[in-house]
Parts: C-alpha cells; structure tokens; sequence
C-alpha cells in the first residue's frame, strides 16, 4: 500500500515546465515520474501531467504534432480508463488537437504574449482537480502563453456550457467576471474545461507556478491536493 | 572599376597587406573572407583592446575573466554563475524581430558553451523617441523578437532596462546578459579540457544556410547608411526549438563527460569557432566543408565558412566517444557532423569538393588579428546650456512630477515585461519590477542577484562619469535588494571608432569603469564591444552598459523596493546636492541636457552599500530603492506606486524645492524601517558613516512632499502606468 501517489510528467523535446512541475509535486508531496514522449511506457504512474512548452516547436499549430507522439497512444487509453489527466498550457492545447477535450486555443486576442498572474473562479468540483474546492471560489495563479485564446464552434460551446464542462473562468478576485480580467479574449472567459467524466482537465494557467509562496502565489495547492487524491483513488481501485 | 575584394568584404589596405605577409602568398578568396570576419572589429576588438587591457579582471570570487566565451564567479559551495552581455544591435536595426531574437540565441550559447544551465535573461534596450512611427515598429519588434524567442526556450527574462534618446532613431541599441549556473568544477573552459590530436570537431545543431554571411564584418562592424535595408538578408534567423534542443542536448553531453572542447558557434559562423577551438587546443585541424550540413547544395566555401546560421555548436569529440555523442544528439533530434579532425601544428587546412580550399595557421585568425591605437580627441564641449541648476524654476511642483513620471525612460515597462515568461524554472523571487532580479539557486537558499545599468546621458555630458555612474547605480540596484555585488559584465556601446572623438569617449569610459570597478571591489569578467552605432555621421551618446552581478546569502531575506505597509519611518539616506547636470527633470522639463552629471565619491559609495547589505542582513529594513533617475521626488513616488501606500515627508534641506526634490546626486537610497527597528537602524548608520535623515512616514492614499508635492498615489500610478502604451496608441 503506497499513499505517494505516482505522478507522471511528459517531456517533448520542446517542453518548459516539466521540470517546474516535477517540483510543484515533490514539493505538494507527491511522487513525480519523469515521462518521454517518444517512449511507450508510462512507467505504472496514477496520474499524468502535460506540462506547458512548446512540445515540438510549434511552428504548425500548437500542439498539433504532439497530440500524435508515441506516448500519446498510452495516454489517451489511460485517460479512457478514467485515470486523471492534467493538461497546462501546451499540454491543454495537446488534449484539445488530441479530442480529449472540446474546443480549440488559438492566438490571444491582444496578439501578444501575456504574463500575470490571474484570479480563476472555480465552476464546478466534479473534476480531478476541483474536488476540493467550491463552484464559486477563487484562486490566483499565473498565465503566460501566447496562443491561450478558447474558442469552440457554436455548438461544441452550447455542449460545453450545458453540461458543465468549464472548469476555470478568469475573473476578478471576487469572482465577477470581465474582460477586464480575460488575459487572452478567450470565449465566455474560459480558462481551463474537462471531459465529461470530469478525469481529464485542461487549462492555460500554471498551477505548478502557484504552489510556492516564495516565488508567486499559492492558488495551485488544491490543484495538486485533489490530483494526488484521484490518482490514489485510481491506484487503489 | 569595383573594389577590390578586401574592401568589399571590409578589409582595410594594411590588413590586406598583413594577410598576405601571414601567408607568404596572395589569399584567395575563400581565406579573404575568413580573415575579413576574424579580423573584423566585432571578432578581433582592435580598437578596444588597447583600451580593454587596462579594466581589473581578478578578485576572490572570480572563476573565470575575460577571454573565454563568458566569465565566472564563485558564489561557494562549489556553485558557480556565468554571466555575460553581448550586443545585437545592427541586425535589430534592419529587422528588429530576428535581430532581438537571434541576440538572445547568441548569448544563451555563449553560457551553455562554459557548461552552465542558462537561469536568467536581461535586455538592456535603448530607442529613439515612440513619437516617431519607425521607432514604434523597432521597439515593437525587438521587444516581440525577445519574448518571441527567450519565451520558448525555457529560460526566464527578468530585467533589464529601456531608455530613449534621440540618437538611438538610427540606432537603437539592443544589448542582452544571460546568466547560468554550474558548479564550479565542471565549468568548461581552455583549461579545464585536454583535446586531444586525432580528435573529432563534430559540429551539431541547425544545417548551415546563406543567412548572415559577413554579419560580423559588414553589419556589424561599419555605420549603417541609407539603403541599410538592403543588407537584410545579413541578417540571421532564430529558431528557438531548436535552441532549446542545444541547451539540453550540450547540457547531457557535458554532464556524461564526453566532450574535451565545446564552442558556441556565433558571429564568423564555422571559421571562428574552428580557429578558436583549434588555437584554445594548441593544434590545427583537417577539416572537409563537404560533410557539413547546408540548406542550399550549392554554397561556396566561403559561404559555409562564414555563414552565422543560428542554433549550432561545435563539441571537441575522443574518437572514442562519438557513437555516443551521435546518440545523444539524435535522442534531441540534432544533427552531428565530424567536420574536422585535430592535427599537430597549427594550420586548418579546409577541403571542398576534393580541394584544398584554404591553408592558414589557425591562430593568425584567432588571435593575431591587428590591434589599433587609434587616434583620440576630446570633442569640443558639446552644448553648453549651462547648469541645470542655475535654470530658474517658477513652475508647478505638483507638474513636475506628473512630467518626469511620464517621462518614457522612468515610466512603467510594464507593458514590455509582460510580454516575457519571467517565472519559468520557478526561481524567480523578484522580476524586472524590482531593482535588480533576484533568481535562487535550485537546492538552497541563495540568491543570484543581477541588474543591468546605463546612463547614456550622463555618458554625453562626461563619459569618464557617465560609466562610473552605470557601475555605482548598478551595484546600488543589486545592493538595495540586500546583495552584496560581486562583479560585473559590461556591452560598450559607441559610436565609430575610427573618429578620434568617439575613440576619446571610448577611452574615458573605460577609465570611468576602471576607476568605478577598483572603487567598488566589482572586477569585469568579460563582454562586448559594439562599434559604429551612427549614421550620418551622428553617434549614440557613449553608453557602457553594466550588468552587475550580486550574491544573496539567503533569499528569503530579500528586500521589495516599494513601501509594503503604513505606519514605517522612512528615511533619506546620503546627501543632496544642487546637481540637475544630465537629469531627468533637466530634460523633460526643462528641456536641457547639459551641465556635468553628478559627482561620484566610491568611497561614499561603498560605505552605502555596505550599509544596505548589513541593514538587510540584520533584517531592519522594509523596503529598500536606488535614489537615481528623477531624484528623491521619483524614488518617493515609485515606492508608493509599487503597492498603493502613501507617504508624508518632509526634505531637509537648503536648496531650492526643486531642486532637492529632482537633484540626482549619487549615493543615495529610499528606504522604509519599522518603529521597532529605527534605533537599531540608525545606529547602523552612524557606524558606515551613512547620511541618514528620517524624513517621514508611509500611509495614506496621497504622496506628500513638504509645501511641494502633493498628489493622490492613485494619480501617480495612473500616469507612470500608462504613458508607454500611450505612446503606442493604446487604448488605456
């Protein structure tokens, strides 16, 4: 019986914040496995974590090309499976081009990179990562990214917001909503979304730069906190 | 009737003649072009190392001075930080995206070819006013080029600086600093390695394209004139997938001990780091240009030789290691190449097609390139409006500050800062809203702190002061954040040195930086030189950047710049003089650049910032801010903008309202202390001999200056806030 779940992270050559999120789990207590994209194994981990980057450059569309890596075969029959999930920046562009999750991101509206920290409203605790939180809550994590903008067709938008498949809306620290508060123009302020079985979460801001009070703000915590309850939920199941 | 070929590739008559007494014979074309990249000003410093040789390069925490790709210092426990600035200021003229963006390429190579993972990036910017359109497309440009590249890499850009003049219309100057960790004893320098003869040079990386060729020698070392958008295919194209492949790839390659020799290749492309690595190892080599990847079948020698396609490396390799260097690379999806194998002797001899295409000892290239003593001239005194102070001065206090404020070099950089990842790693503690950036050290609880610093209007009026000046204030930023600096790099920005006005100012700024560098215990570790920023025969203003270095023993116990509560003392530390010689107040309201600047004493200096590290070590500070630009009325301000909390206080002193309140006299600090820490702090003071006047308290929503100033912070912040995106049309 283990109760450090085992998170796995994918490296593509062009990734980021894999090893930012390789520490925002050692430092939340978890286990992190480190994963390559151009393996097959996902070494037995609980739960996976698409980190933030550039995966393969990107000159195409972001995430175009990793949604067919090698690695991504394994992962999209884990995430059927029901295990969890968690997509950030690029690896939520990645599940979007892979049609693990609905719509698409596209350039920010400013057609300028932003960087800042934002104040997300939490929508709905049915997800692998909400679990702890309250619809309605807020929490403060960093955004950078360049093409962050969602956008889905009228009526993958209408599916969307009918079933309550949003996860994170930008907000202002109060929860109202604004463009004031959107970073990147997305549609309906729409920060991160999930699957129907709520185990597959994408979003744009970093939690795993919001987990260390000494170099940003601390809205990641619950994020890890409910992704290592569900993976250990899945590995004792 | 053309040029003769030497000139056309920027050779000068006597370097042609020099070449040919090298090689006893008429080069041909191919070493023409080797030699006129080599020996160009940008590669071979001939007319700054002269000058250079004169800066102190050794102190207790150097590693590594200048010569190799970037230097080193200790900051213990066998940590080392490589750092080091460089200019890309010509190609950013012509295409400011790929000139900014392959200017971060380049130096991010030279802290990855010394074994360092690269932490930090810093982008001292300078521009001619936004009011002009084309200025606006530079500084767009250059600034998207920055994040554009920096931003996929994986490395964080958390500082530097953005200043503005007229004389940078035609030239604006686009300086960057990288800045890398490694532990010290697997730093990679001449010395640290032994290549041996029948080594493989194995080149990796991007395929060799027609970009760049000659960047170094017609770009870069020569004014642009009109028609310099012609010269924009000389300018190279970033692609920063592929750099971030280079970074792990040479990173992994270094950490399995693979490598006897590792170069980043740059300006001068193949024949520079061939000769350099052949020199640095003692030998020469054969090398076969037919085995080197190209994106075109059909390029010259000479092409391959020189072309400066970005995101290449050139590794020294044992024969009996290169399966495993080819794996490794392939496992990044890199190219490999052995292009050359080391021979006894000293001479590269190149093949292509089957033929001997070049002949010449490596080191003539290298390291026998010309030196100049050129000529110098003190300029007639520019403009003599007198001494700003002198000026009478019946207007609006209360204006004076909103016009400095939302004068475009103090305003907000917010609007550029943005647009750059500054977390990535996550070991940013403080960004370019702070002083100086402070960076940890993964695994403990040290701080890496750097600024980058210039005074290009200082450096007009007196460029002797003005680079004393960069290197004080910089080493105030990184001391006012409680890091005691350790030493520095600098990017030497000038006009044409063949001027013997602009080669005075050369020679007095490396004086000023001599003298400042001694003063303050801040040894130079390496650099840049850039030349032949102007046109029409109109130059910058002589501005040595500096970026400073500084070591914070623990993070944690890092000090903000701006007020972080109501109800703290604060206090003036140093004194005020009647000095507006060169001063933000001078310019955007008064409208005079003249006068001197102000005077420097190191050893006040020094004694402040002693203070401000013991002060932040014995954690009695709140907040600490460099008094500089825009006097005690701007460092007020910007302490209360940072957070919202106001201030009430009252200037002691003899002068003139506004001049105490714009005065720029060196040495000076803002900074809060709780009640329970004033005694304490005081009395700290008093034993470095530091000036310290208690001159009120923060709290409030207003900025209160004596009678003089005051205004809601919320105004202050309005301003300062919105004046660059103003500038650039923005809704705000």
């Amino acid at each position: 019986m283990n109760d450090t779940p085992r998170v796995g992270v994918v490296t593509f050559p062009g990734s980021l914040d894999d090893r930012d999120a390789l520490h925002a789990i050692a430092a939340m207590g978890g286990t992190g496995v480190a994963l390559w994209h151009a393996d097959h194994d996902l070494r037995g981990v609980d739960a996976v974590v698409l980190p933030g980057g550039f995966s393969y450059g990107d000159y195409l569309r972001c995430g175009a090309i990793a949604a067919r890596a090698p690695l991504m075969a394994e992962i999209r029959s884990f995430a059927e499976r029901g295990a969890p999930v968690l997509g950030i920046c690029n690896g939520f562009q990645i599940l979007c081009e892979a049609g693990l999750l609905p719509g698409a991101l596209i350039r920010n509206a400013s057609l300028r990179f932003v960087c800042e920290d934002v104040w997300l409203r939490v929508e709905t605790s049915q997800t692998c990562v909400t679990a702890g939180l309250t619809p309605g809550e807020t929490i403060e994590v960093p955004v950078k990214h360049g093409e962050g903008q969602w956008v889905a067709t009228s009526e993958e938008l209408e599916r969307v917001e009918g079933d309550g498949l949003v996860v994170f809306r930008y907000a202002a620290e109060d929860g109202q909503l604004g463009d004031a508060f959107n970073p990147n123009g997305a549609t309906n302020h729409i920060a991160g979304v999930r699957n129907a079985a709520g185990n597959v979460v994408g979003l744009m801001p970093h939690p795993e730069h919001a987990v260390d009070p000494d170099v940003g703000p601390t809205g990641g915590q619950p994020l890890f906190a409910a992704l290592f309850e569900a993976a250990l939920a899945g590995a004792t199941a | 009737m053309s040029e003769p070929l030497h000139r056309q590739l920027g050779l000068k008559d006597d370097e042609q003649e020099r070449i040919v007494a090298t090689l006893g014979r008429e080069p041909n074309r191919a070493e023409l072009a080797m030699y006129s990249v080599m020996w160009s000003e940008h590669c071979s410093y001939k007319s700054s190392k002269i000058h250079l040789k004169t800066l102190p390069t050794e102190g207790p925490a150097v590693l590594v001075g200048p010569g190799e790709d970037a230097g080193a210092v200790d900051i213990g426990d066998g940590d080392a930080v490589v750092f080091k600035m460089e200019s890309h200021s010509h190609p950013s003229a012509i295409e400011p995206y790929q000139g900014a963006a392959t200017g971060v390429g380049g130096i991010v190579r030279d802290i990855i070819s010394m074994g360092a993972r690269p932490v930090a990036l810093l982008d001292p910017l300078m521009f001619g006013p936004l009011t002009e359109p084309r200025n606006r497309w530079l500084f767009e440009g250059v600034v998207a080029g920055i994040g554009g590249y920096g931003n996929c890499i994986g490395v964080p850009t958390v500082g530097g600086e953005i200043r503005f003049a007229e004389a940078h219309s035609s030239n604006p100057c686009v300086n960057v600093m990288c800045v890398g960790l490694a532990k010290a004893d697997e730093l990679v320098t001449s010395q640290s390695l032994t290549p041996h003869v029948g080594s493989f040079m194995v080149l990796y990386g991007a395929a060799t394209g027609r970009d760049g060729i000659g960047g170094v020698s017609v770009l870069a070392s020569a004014t642009l004139e009109e028609g310099a958008d012609e010269s924009r295919p000389s300018v190279q194209i970033g692609d920063p997938f592929a750099e971030k492949l280079l970074i792990e790839a040479s990173l992994e390659l270094i950490r399995e001990g693979l490598l006897e020799g590792l170069q980043d290749l740059g300006g001068a492309g193949i024949c520079c780091a061939l000769s350099e690595s052949a020199t640095r190892a003692g030998m020469g080599a054969e090398v076969d240009l037919d085995v080197v990847p190209l994106r075109e079948a059909d390029m010259e020698p000479f092409e391959i030789l020189t072309s400066e396609s970005q995101e290449r490396m050139l590794a020294i390799v044992h024969p009996s290691k290169l399966a495993a260097v080819e794996a490794l690379c392939a496992r990044w999806g890199l190219h490999t190449a052995v292009i050359a194998t080391l021979v006894e002797g000293g001479t590269l001899t190149i093949r292509h097609a089957g033929e001997v295409v070049a002949e010449v000892p490596a080191r003539s290239l290298a390291d026998d390139g010309p030196e100049y003593d050129r000529p110098m001239t003190a300029p007639a005194r520019i403009e003599d409006g007198g001494d700003p102070a002198l000026t009478p001065f019946e207007g609006d206090l209360n204006d004076a500050l909103r016009t400095v404020l939302a004068a475009p070099g103090i305003a907000s950089k917010r609007w550029v800062w943005r647009q750059y990842d500054r977390i990535v790693q996550g070991n940013t503690v403080a960004g370019p809203d702070s002083d100086a950036a402070v960076i940890r050290v993964p695994g403990t609880l040290k701080g890496v702190v750097a600024s980058s610093d210039g005074k290009g209007r200082y450096g007009r009026l007196d460029p002797y002061l003005g680079a004393m000046h960069a290197v004080a204030e910089s080493a105030r930023n990184v001391a006012v954040t409680g890091a005691e600096p350790l030493a520095i790099t600098n990017c030497l920005n000038f006009g044409n040195p063949e001027r013997p006005e602009v080669m005075w100012q050369f020679a007095e700024s490396i004086r000023g930086m001599r003298d400042a560098c001694s003063g303050l215990a801040t040894p130079v570790t390496g650099g840049n030189v850039s030349f032949y920023n102007e046109s029409g025969g109109s130059a910058i203003d002589p501005t040595p950047v500096v970026g400073m270095l500084g070591l914070l023993r623990d993070y944690r116990l890092r000090v903000p710049s701006a007020f972080p509560q109501a109800g703290l003392a604060v206090y003036l530390l140093g004194e005020t003089a009647a000095e507006l010689g060169g001063s933000e107040f001078a310019e955007a309201v008064l409208g005079q650049v003249s006068g001197m600047p102000p005077a420097l004493d190191l050893s006040k200096e020094r004694a402040l910032l002693d203070l401000l590290v013991a002060a932040v070590g014995d954690t009695l500070l709140a907040s600490a801010h460099d008094c500089g630009d825009g006097g005690v009325a701007v460092a007020l301000a910007e302490c209360a903008i940072g957070t919202g909390h106001g201030f009430a206080v009252s200037i002691p002193t003899d002068l003139p309202p506004h001049v105490a309140l714009f005065s720029e006299s060196a040495s000076r600090a803002v900074v809060s202390v709780s009640p329970i820490d004033e005694e304490a702090f005081r009395a700290l003071a008093a034993a470095y001999r530091v000036p310290c006047a208690r001159i009120g308290e923060t709290g409030g929503p207003r900025a209160v200056i004596d009678a003089a100033i005051d205004i809601p912070v919320a105004r202050l912040a309005e301003i300062w806030e919105t004046t660059i995106p103003r500038l650039l049309g923005e809704a705000v």
